[in-house]
C-alpha cells in the first residue's frame, strides 16, 4: 500500500480497495479468534483455502480468517457472503461439499445451519438467527468483512473515511461538539461524557498533549475490548487518531494487558500498517498534523485500569492511583494534560462522524445513547458477544438473544459491572439496560460483562469470589480498601465454610459503607456492590447458611453432603473408581457408599456417575445433619 | 512458592550466559526510567522468570535501586521469580470460569500433579497458576497448558491432558536411551 498525501488519496484508495473486493463475488470468513481457534477453526480454514483451489473457485471466492464473529458458543463460526449464510461447526471433512454446493453454486448445506432449539427449523441466514436477529451490531458487524491483517479490508468498508472528513474541514472545535452532541458516554465503567472529557484536556494548559485507550480489561469474565482490538484494530486507531486532532495531541498511546498476545500483535499491524499509509507520522493526509502512538503493554494488575494508576504504570511506576482531585484529563501523564477513553469508546468516535450526530443519537436511550457490546457468559445457552442499543431490557439479551438457560435451570441472577458491580435477580429482568438505571438498581453497566447465573450459583459464594478477587488486587495504599476488604472476605470465608454468625450480615454492610466513603478510588469504593447487591436481593441465602448452615445452591463445599442413592446405583464403580480419598466404599457386589468422614467434597464421583444413572446425590447441608434427618 | 530440583539439573542457563543475554537486550532500551516495565517484560519473555542478577542489572541499567525494581516488579501479577515448570498450567479463575467450575478444575491440577498453584514439580515439568480471565469466557471452564487454550474443561479432560504429556516424555525418554551417541 502506497503513502497517501491527501484525502483525495484516501477515497481514491477506498474505491480502489471496495471494486477490488468485488472482483470476487463470494467470500467466506472463518473465525479465527482466540475461541474459535481452540475449535480447529485454523484447520477449518486451511481447508477451505485448500479446497477452494482444488475445485478451481480461486478466481470467484476470497477466504477470510476474521476476529469474534460472535456466536462462539457455537464456534467455528463460518459465514458466507454476500448471502449471509452462516455455517456452525462445520469441520474439514464438511469443507469439499461447502464449497462445491454453496460457494461453487447456490445451495445450503442444511445439517450445519443453526436449528431453532424450540421449533426444530432450520434458519440458514445470519440475520434469522435468534442470537443475531435482536442485536444492533453497529460495531461488531465489520468483524465479518474486515481481516485485522490486511488494512485494504478496512478502507474498503470506508475505513478512515471520517478521519479524511475531519482532516479535511471540520474544526477541532466542530469535531469535539459533534462528540457533545452525541451524547456518548464513556464505555468503561463510569459512562462519563466524551465530549466533555475531550474539552477538559483541549484546554488544559500544559504541552503536550496526550491521547490514551484503555485496553486494559480488568475485568474478568468480559473480553468485549480484546475483540475490538483483534478484529478491528484500525477502527479504534481512527477514533484515537480523531481524538488526538481535536484534542491536540500529537502522541498517543494503547494500553493493553499483556494476556492478550494476539490483541497486541494485531494492534502493532495496524499500527505499522497506517504509519506506512501515511496515517500516521507527519503531515498526516497533508494537513499538517502529526500523531504517532505507541504500546503499552500492561503488567497484570486490575488497579491499573483506573485512569491515574494507569498513567503511573505508564510513566515505569507502580500502577497505583492517585487521589482524584487532580484530573489526569488536566494532569496526567508526567502531569501532562492526559485523555483516556475504553477501547469501545474510541471505536464509536468514526461512527458518529461518518453517520452523524442526529443518527448516534437516535439509538439507545435520551440520556445513554448508541449501542453497548456485552460479555454474555455463565450459565446461558448462547454465551458470546452481543451488541445491542442502550436501553434494550436485561430479559431480552439473556432470553432472546443468550436463548436463556440451559438444561432447563432456572435463572437466578444475572451480574453485571464485573467487580465493581452487582447482582440483579429475575424481578428486574425487565429493567431497561443503561448507564443509569442499572445504577439506581445497585449495579452498574461496567464495561459490559454480563454473567448468567442459574439456582445452581451460590449469591454468597459469588460475593466471596468478587471480593477475594479485589482485596488480591487492591494495590494497598489506603486503610479502607486493604483493611476494609480483608475483613470482609475473612466474614465470608467464615459464612460459606459453616462459620457464620448473627450478626454477621450487618457487620457486612458497616463495612461496606466504610469503604464506599473513605476509599481512596473507584476501586474500594465500588467494592462492597457485590456484597450489598447479594444481601440487597438474596438475604435468605446469608441466612440458610448462617442459621441452617447450609448452601441452598450446592455450592460451598463444607455445607454440602454427596450421597449414593442405592435405588439408583447399577454398581458400575467408576465413583470408586475416579475418588481421589478413597472414600467410596463397597459394600456388596452392587452397592457403594460415602465414607462422609474421609470425604473430600471434590465432586469427582458426581461428575463420574453416569448421567443415565445420577446415584451420586448432592445435597445441601453437612454431612453429620444428614446424617441425623436420615 | 517451592521448586526442588536443582539448577543444572533443569538446565537453567548458567550466571556468565544469563549475564550476557541480559546485558545485550538492555541494548536495546535507553535509560529513561519508562522503559523499566518493557525492559522486565523482555526479559521475561526470554527467560521466562526474572532471576536476581537479571535485576540487579536492570536497576543499574535504569539508575534506580534494586529495591525500586523489586517494588514495581512485585506489584503486577505477571512478573515471575521463579522459573516456570516446562508445561506451564494456567487455570483461569475469572468469574464466567468461576460459575462455571474453574475451581474444580484447578483442583483436580492440583492433586493429579501433587502440587499447588503457584508451585512447580520438582521435575520442573508443570507448574501451576490461577489466572483471572484469557478472555475466552465463551468456553468456560478455560485452561491454557503451554500457550495452547483449552476451553469447556472437565474433571476428565485434566487427566487426558496430563497422562498426554507423561506418555510423550515416556516416549522421549525411551528414545534417547536408544540413541546413546546423541548430545543431551
Ligand atoms: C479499579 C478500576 C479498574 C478499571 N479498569 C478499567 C479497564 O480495565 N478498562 C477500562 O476501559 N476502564 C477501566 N476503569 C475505568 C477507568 O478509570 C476510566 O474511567 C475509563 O478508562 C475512562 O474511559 P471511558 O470514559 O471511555 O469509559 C477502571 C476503573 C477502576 C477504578
Ligand atoms: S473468565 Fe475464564 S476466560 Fe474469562
Amino acid at each position: 500500500m502506497k503513502k497517501l498525501t491527501s484525502v483525495k488519496d484516501l477515497e481514491i484508495v477506498g474505491r480502489e480497495c471496495a471494486s477490488e473486493q468485488l472482483k470476487k463475488p463470494k467470500t467466506i470468513t472463518v473465525c479465527s479468534e482466540t475461541g474459535c481457534l481452540t475449535c480447529g477453526s485454523s484447520k477449518l480454514a486451511d481447508a477451505f483455502e485448500s479446497e477452494i483451489e482444488r475445485q478451481g473457485l480461486s478466481g470467484t471466492v476470497s477466504l477470510r480468517r476474521s476476529a469474534c464473529l460472535g456466536f462462539c458458543e457455537r464456534g467455528p463460526v463460518s459465514i458466507i457472503l454476500p448471502q449471509k449464510i452462516c455455517y456452525l461447526q462445520a469441520r474439514p471433512e464438511d469443507v469439499p461439499e461447502i464449497v462445491q454446493k454453496t460457494l461453487g453454486g447456490n445451495e445450503i448445506v442444511e445439517r450445519l445451519v443453526y436449528k431453532d432449539t424450540q421449533t426444530g427449523v432450520r434458519l440458514a441466514c445470519v440475520d434469522d438467527i435468534p442470537f443475531y436477529k435482536h442485536q444492533m451490531r453497529l460495531l461488531l458487524a465489520n468483524n465479518a468483512v474486515i481481516d485485522a491483517a490486511n488494512i485494504a479490508d478496512y478502507f474498503a468498508i470506508g475505513g478512515y473515511s471520517a478521519l479524511g472528513k475531519v482532516l479535511a474541514g471540520i474544526g477541532k472545535d466542530e469535531v469535539i461538539e459533534m462528540i457533545k452532541g452525541s451524547k456518548l458516554r464513556g464505555r468503561g465503567g463510569g459512562g462519563f461524557p466524551v465530549g466533555i472529557k475531550w474539552q477538559t484536556t483541549k484546554d488544559a494548559p500544559g504541552e503536550p498533549k496526550y491521547v490514551i485507550v484503555n485496553g486494559d480489561e480488568g475485568d474478568p469474565g468480559a473480553f468485549m475490548d480484546r475483540s475490538f482490538l483483534e478484529g478491528n484494530p484500525h477502527g479504534v486507531l481512527e477514533g484515537l487518531i480523531i481524538g488526538g486532532y481535536a484534542i491536540g495531541a500529537n502522541e498517543g498511546f494503547f494500553y493493553i494487558r499483556q494476556e492478550y498476545p494476539v490483541a497486541l500483535e494485531n494492534v502493532q499491524l495496524a499500527i505499522e500498517q497506517a504509519r506506512k499509509c501515511g496515517l500516521l507520522g507527519k503531515d498526516i493526509l497533508g494537513s499538517g498534523f502529526d500523531f504517532d502512538v505507541k504500546i503499552h503493554r500492561g503488567a497484570g494488575a486490575f488497579v491499573s485500569g483506573e485512569s491515574s494508576a494507569l498513567m503511573n504504570a505508564i510513566e515505569g511506576n507502580v500502577g497505583e492511583p492517585r487521589p482524584k482531585y487532580i484530573h489526569t484529563s488536566e494532569k496526567g501523564i508526567w502531569d501532562k494534560p492526559s485523555c483516556l477513553n475504553n477501547v469501545e469508546t474510541w471505536a464509536n468516535v468514526p461512527l458518529i462522524i461518518n453517520n452523524g450526530v442526529e443518527w448516534f443519537k437516535g439509538i439507545g436511550t435520551e440520556a445513554s445513547t448508541g449501542t453497548k457490546v456485552f460479555s454474555l457468559v455463565g450459565k446461558v445457552n448462547n454465551t458470546g458477544l452481543v451488541e445491542v442499543p442502550m436501553g434494550i431490557p436485561l430479559r431480552e439479551i439473556i432470553f432472546s438473544i443468550g436463548g436463556g438457560v440451559p438444561k432447563g435451570k432456572k435463572f437466578k441472577a444475572v451480574q453485571t459491572g464485573g467487580p465493581s458491580g452487582g447482582v440483579l435477580p429475575e424481578s428486574l429482568l425487565d429493567l431497561p439496560v443503561d448507564f443509569d438505571e442499572l445504577k439506581k438498581a445497585g449495579s452498574m453497566m461496567g464495561s459490559g460483562g454480563m454473567i448468567v447465573m442459574d439456582e445452581d450459583t451460590c449469591m454468597v459464594d459469588t460475593a466471596r469470589y468478587y471480593i477475594e478477587f479485589l482485596a488480591h488486587e487492591s494495590c494497598g495504599k489506603c486503610i479502607p480498601c486493604r483493611e476494609g476488604l480483608r475483613q470482609m472476605l475473612n466474614i465470608l470465608n467464615d459464612i460459606t465454610s459453616g462459620r457464620g454468625k448473627e450478626g454477621d450480615i450487618e457487620l457486612l454492610e458497616e463495612l461496606s459503607e466504610t469503604l464506599q466513603e473513605a476509599s481512596l478510588c473507584a476501586l474500594g469504593q465500588s467494592a462492597p456492590n457485590p456484597v450489598m447487591s447479594t444481601i440487597r436481593h438474596f438475604r435468605d441465602e446469608y441466612e440458610a447458611h448462617i442459621r441452617e448452615k447450609r448452601c441452598p445452591a450446592r455450592v460451598c463445599k463444607e455445607l454440602i453432603t454427596y450421597e449414593i442413592d442405592e435405588e439408583k446405583c447399577k454398581g458400575c464403580g467408576l465413583c470408586m473408581k475416579n475418588c481421589p480419598a478413597g472414600a467410596v466404599e463397597q459394600i456388596d457386589k452392587k452397592q457403594f457408599k460415602i465414607n462422609q468422614t474421609k470425604c473430600i467434597k471434590c465432586g469427582a464421583c458426581f461428575t463420574a456417575c453416569p448421567e443415565k444413572f445420577s446415584a451420586v446425590v448432592k445435597k445441601s447441608g453437612k454431612p453429620q445433619e444428614q446424617a441425623v434427618a436420615a | 512458592m517451592n521448586y526442588s530440583a536443582s539448577e543444572e539439573e533443569a538446565g537453567l542457563p548458567d550466571k556468565i550466559a544469563l549475564e550476557r543475554d541480559v546485558a545485550a537486550r538492555l541494548k536495546g532500551f535507553d535509560n529513561h526510567r519508562r522503559n523499566l516495565i518493557p525492559i522486565l517484560q523482555d526479559i521475561q519473555d526470554h527467560f521466562l522468570y526474572l532471576a536476581p542478577e537479571a535485576i540487579l542489572m536492570v536497576a543499574e541499567h535504569i539508575g534506580i535501586g534494586a529495591s525500586e525494581v523489586y517494588g514495581v516488579a512485585t506489584f503486577y501479577n505477571q512478573f515471575r521469580f521463579h522459573p516456570p515448570g516446562r508445561h506451564p498450567i494456567k487455570v483461569c479463575l475469572g468469574t464466567a470460569c468461576h460459575v462455571r467450575g474453574g475451581d474444580i478444575i484447578l483442583e483436580n491440577f492440583e492433586r493429579k500433579l501433587g502440587i499447588s498453584d503457584g508451585e512447580t514439580t520438582t521435575d520442573r515439568e508443570f507448574s501451576i497458576e490461577r489466572v483471572a480471565c484469557v478472555g475466552c469466557c465463551a468456553l468456560a471452564p478455560v485452561a491454557v497448558v503451554d500457550e495452547n487454550i483449552q476451553g469447556h474443561m472437565a474433571p476428565s479432560k485434566v487427566e487426558g491432558i496430563v497422562l498426554g504429556y507423561k506418555i510423550e516424555r515416556d516416549r522421549i525418554d525411551r528414545e534417547r536411551e536408544n540413541e546413546p551417541g546423541e548430545p543431551a
